[in-house]
């Protein structure tokens, strides 16, 4: 029940946003779309988007937001310098990680952020670990590899998932 | 156009999006173009989305833009993400440069 | 000052037309295929902020969604998979 109604929560907030007015009709029209969209996706929505109930998660995924927007700018700076550099300098290759984390809408988050900040890009998720393309590999050793890439976020999403 | 930050904003954008389309060029294989180009064109186009939103202040036109924000940053890495899983599994190899493949020798157990 | 944005954006999509018509792999081609769906987002974004009109913030809202949708079809079409999975 409690989930139902977060999600009725946040559809009808998405409408009210897309919509931008607060005449009768649209408000109505907004409740029946809402109501269909919740019973139809009921298995999509997934279980642990209740914990953004609580403040505490919700503000340490407010920090997480500004610390991922400061890794993609510098990200761009890093992708503008090899691309504009005559030379080339990049040492593609797949490496292996593991991550500590184990509920699945973290492990989600955490790929798309490795996606977004310098140098890698996520290729497969099996189970715990990770393959990740990374264009310039600057260590052959597993564990600074996993310091490199993953713990920069993973303590974040500790604390908003765990 | 009258706000200097969004002028700002949207220019650093456009030039963003020139680099990774200029990524997509040079870089050597199917993987290298897909991170260049997909984090360069999804901060550009967010910076021009955010742009606009200060262009356009908080009215219909400025929230659309941000709601677009929010979908092109959370959907781009996955599209990314999909299409580099795809290409592996059908068997596209890594550049002859490249110095290691750890999943094309997990595949094999 | 708009019209050089627009100009640079042009140039950027035509790169991307050039990967897609010289591309020595499908999956080359693929991948520009999703970054110039993700770049006309941003012409519609820059049309809105030229004319004023907000309705071509729509127009960039479904673009956004059906460049996704057809970047996975792609991707499972890659994979060898059918849509049912």
């Amino acid at each position: 029940m409690k989930k139902k109604l977060t999600q009725f929560t946040a559809y009808f907030i998405i409408w009210l946003l897309l919509t931008w007015s607060l005449h009768f009709q649209e408000v109505m029209v907004g409740i029946v779309v809402a109501l269909i969209a919740t019973a139809l996706t009921r298995d999509l929505f997934p279980d642990e988007m209740i914990k953004f109930l609580n403040p505490v998660r919700l503000l340490w995924a407010i920090f997480y937001i500004l610390y991922l927007i400061f890794y993609i700018i510098l990200a761009n700076f890093d992708v503008a310098y090899r691309v504009l550099n005559p030379s080339l300098p990049i040492a593609p290759g797949i490496v292996k990680v593991k991550t500590g984390l184990k509920s699945e809408l973290a492990k989600t988050f955490l790929a798309n952020s490795i996606t977004l900040t310098p140098g890698t890009l996520t290729v497969e998720v099996v189970e715990d670990n990770y393959y990740i393309h990374w264009i310039y590999i600057s260590t052959e050793d597993p564990k600074r590899q996993k310091q490199i890439i993953i713990d920069r976020f993973e303590w974040i999403l500790r604390r908003i998932f765990e | 156009m009258s706000n200097p930050v969004a002028i700002f904003l949207i220019t650093v954008g456009v030039i963003f999006d020139l680099l990774g389309c200029l990524g997509l060029i040079r870089l050597p294989d199917v993987y290298n173009r897909l991170q260049a180009a997909t984090k360069s064109v999804t901060l550009g186009t967010c910076m021009i989305l955010f742009g606009t939103f200060l262009e356009f202040g908080f009215t219909s036109g400025g929230i659309k833009a941000l709601i677009c924000l929010i979908f092109v940053l959370l959907t781009s890495p996955t599209a990314a993400h999909a299409l580099a899983r795809g290409s592996h599994i059908s068997g596209f190899k890594l550049w002859e440069g490249s110095k290691m493949d750890k999943l094309e020798e997990d595949k094999g157990k | 000052m708009i019209t050089f944005f627009f100009i640079l954006i042009i140039i950027g999509s035509f790169m991307c037309l050039y990967r897609i018509m010289v591309g020595p792999t499908p999956p080359d081609r693929m991948v520009a295929i999703d970054i110039l769906g993700i770049l006309v987002v941003g012409i519609c974004s820059l049309y809105a902020v030229q004319t004023g009109k907000d309705f071509y913030l729509y127009i960039a809202i479904s673009w956004a969604i059906l460049a996704f949708v057809g970047t996975l079809a792609l991707a499972k079409f890659l994979e060898g998979r059918s849509f049912d999975e």
